[in-house]
């Protein structure tokens, strides 16, 4: 195993004959995605692109032996969705579905950790490891396997730092979308612990935005337990305090989780911070 | 309604909830016009229906203890522009005999990932103002929800006695309802107010709720009035979508990647003049009307900054080829396109006569450049 997932892991897809669904999950079997079945109830028996096959529910799919699964069902069926999978003991659950209340959120993080079950997301873009397994949206044309291991909070700001970071000549050990949501499942503690675990991860990127503290906590995490070199990237900088700007995550509060506080709090923590997406290369070198 | 945000609901209706759920309110009752009033039957407070703190001190609140005072002060705070939010609706609540105020709310703790109970016999303040040492704070599991435990704990933190700790932690089960059932991200009482009668009553409410969970409360209907009227024109069409004072029109793809072209642009002394997110789309007329949107801001010029996943490079392409001809664009459009289906988007730009960078900065320097030299 690398991080979370690697060429063996089998995944299915709740929801694989929705618009999203379905087109995502072509994409993850270009990438070499090892997808067993997929869920879509009423629909079982066709097969997905004429070789995955779909059934009605995940307790049929776990004949396939899953070790994760994506959710790509409306928001308002999520939790069902994100229970079917905890209750049937599905390792790995990653929501790529946005809107989803926090409220149904907090129960599935909460029961998740109960039973020792990663989840991913929800509205995040998944996790890719290069060469291995891709689990999510991300697209498949910008990574090269190589040493650098990325964590973020948004989908496309990932996908500009990860091309500038394969255009360098450097490439990715694994990028994984924690969500841009108020409540998501994995923090980048949970994440730095991999990444400092993992053998081919040899540095760490960190996108982060304004909003909450989960920045300035990965920070102080970083000083006490991380060896390896990382870079951080803060976006945000410019936003008017009080301004929404479409993440629940990016809402300045009272001076807290400021962009400056996190650069502040990186710093310290003898962390590089850039100034502008493509200068993370740079300074991981 | 865009993901993650959340609404502010005005006291009256945040103690509608709290009547529907049991938690003890002032009577009262809300009015628009000063005919509506109720003919007075013992003393009254008018308070301003504005989503503002300290609504007191700016002169938002008054006192009637005669019918004659209580239309002169519906009559005075209907209309009146209080640091800048005009007064459409007052409520007329009975007077309660003051012994003292307590603060509690019950809020999300985005980095626990659960609700967060805060409670404080020093209430009626802003609660940034009262010393740690004086705030009781709790996580509450969202599994567990709320249970009396929890309710004595904080009593007991607070030195009520038996009486109004009944009455508190009574109060606490019914918020943690409010919060959980009615979705919020946070519920407020500023103050509790312990009566001279030794009741306890929610003598203010502060209530949000999760926008995204709207698909089951229907019976929601406001609008957000912090936001400008193009801001909601933009919401109405599902586009995250913010007002800046600058001059640079911006449409981007994902909040992240948008975000990070305005601090781009601001670190090269461009000023944009709004956030605009398409979010993930393939559609051509989601990428058109975005325009539409922009060129009612009123910028100089316009940057497209795309990093194609979900949004394909030739849909967004097709759409913006597809805005210059139906909105007679004349003002400069710099676009960056990157990702997936690049090269079909910046051919059919290129045909067009638009030229496409492959890096956002490139596209940053040369828009600030322009907006720089446009008229």
């Amino acid at each position: 195993m690398t991080v979370l997932v690697d060429k063996n892991t089998r995944v299915i897809v709740q929801g694989i004959t929705g618009h999203q669904g379905s087109f995502h999950a072509g994409e993850m079997l270009k990438f070499g995605t090892n997808i067993v079945a997929g869920t879509s109830p009423g629909k079982g028996g066709s097969k997905f692109q004429e070789k995955v096959p779909v059934v009605d529910s995940v307790a049929e799919a776990m004949a396939y032996e899953p070790d994760a699964t994506m959710i790509s069902v409306a928001a308002p069926f999520v939790k069902d969705a994100a229970f079917e999978a905890i209750d049937s003991g599905i390792k790995l659950v990653y929501i790529l579905t946005e809107k989803v209340p926090f409220h149904d959120s907090m129960e599935i993080v909460h029961e998740a950790k109960l039973r020792g079950i990663t989840v991913m997301g929800p509205n995040g873009p998944g996790i890719t490891v290069p060469g291995e397994c891709k689990i999510g949206i991300m697209p498949n044309q910008i990574f090269r396997q190589g040493d650098v291991a990325v964590a973020s909070r948004s989908g496309t700001l990932t996908y500009e730092i990860v091309d500038h970071i394969t255009r360098s000549g450097l490439g990715e050990s694994a990028v994984i979308g924690l969500g841009g949501d108020p409540v998501v499942g994995l923090t980048y503690i949970d994440v730095l612990k991999l990444f400092e675990a993992d053998e081919r991860t040899k540095r760490i990127v960190l996108v982060g935005e304004i909003g909450g503290n989960n920045e300035e906590l990965a920070a102080k995490y970083i000083k006490e337990h991380v060896k390896k070199p990382v870079v951080a990237y803060i976006t945000g900088r410019s936003a008017p305090p009080g301004k929404r700007m479409g993440h629940a995550g990016a809402i300045i509060e009272k001076g807290v989780g400021t962009a400056e506080s996190k650069i502040k709090a990186f710093e310290e923590a003898g962390v590089k911070v850039a100034e502008f997406p493509d200068d993370v290369p740079g300074l991981l070198k | 309604m865009q993901d993650g945000e959340s609404l502010n609901l005005y006291e009256y209706m945040g103690k509608e909830i709290f009547r529907k759920h049991g938690i003890p309110v002032p009577e009262g009752y809300v009015v628009e016009k000063p005919a509506d009033l109720k003919e007075y039957k013992k003393p009254v407070v008018v308070k301003s229906q504005i989503l503002l703190g300290g609504r007191g001190k700016s002169g938002g609140i008054k006192f009637a203890k005669s019918q004659a005072e209580l239309k002169s002060a519906a009559e005075e705070l209907l209309g009146a522009k209080i640091r800048g939010l005009t007064v459409t609706k007052v409520l007329v609540e009975e007077m309660v005999n003051v012994k003292k105020e307590y603060y509690v709310s019950i809020a999300l703790n985005r980095s626990e990932r659960s609700p967060m109970l805060i409670a404080s016999a020093s209430g009626g303040v802003e609660i940034e103002a009262v010393p740690h040492s004086e705030i009781f704070t709790r996580k509450i599991d969202p599994l567990l929800g709320y249970s009396d435990y929890i309710g004595r704990e904080a009593a007991k933190f607070m030195n009520l006695d038996k009486n109004l700790s009944a009455q508190f932690r009574d109060i606490l089960a019914k918020l943690y309802k409010v919060f959980s059932e009615e979705d919020c991200e946070l519920v407020e009482i500023n103050p509790l107010m312990e009566t001279a009668e030794g009741k306890i009553i929610a003598a203010d409410a502060k209530v949000v709720m999760d926008s995204d969970s709207f698909f089951r409360h229907k019976d929601i209907n406001v609008t957000d009035p912090e936001k400008t009227p193009l801001e909601l024109e933009a919401q109405s069409k599902g586009y995250a979508f913010v007002e800046l004072d600058g001059n640079i029109g911006v449409i981007a793809n994902g909040a992240g990647l948008t975000m990070a072209t305005l601090d781009a642009l601001t670190l090269h002394k461009g000023k944009p003049r709004n956030f605009l997110d398409l979010g993930g789309t393939d559609n051509v007329e989601i990428v058109a009307q975005a325009f539409d949107l922009v060129l009612k801001a009123n910028p100089k010029v316009i940057l497209v900054n795309i990093f194609g996943g979900v949004t394909k490079g030739d849909t967004v392409a097709n759409g913006i080829v597809e805005a210059k001809k139906r909105f007679n664009i004349t003002k400069p459009i710099v676009v960056r396109l990157s990702g997936v289906h690049e090269e079909e988007g910046r051919k059919i730009l290129s045909d067009a006569g638009i030229e496409a960078f492959p890096t956002m900065m490139e596209a940053i320097k040369t828009v600030v450049k322009e907006a720089g030299e446009a008229q």
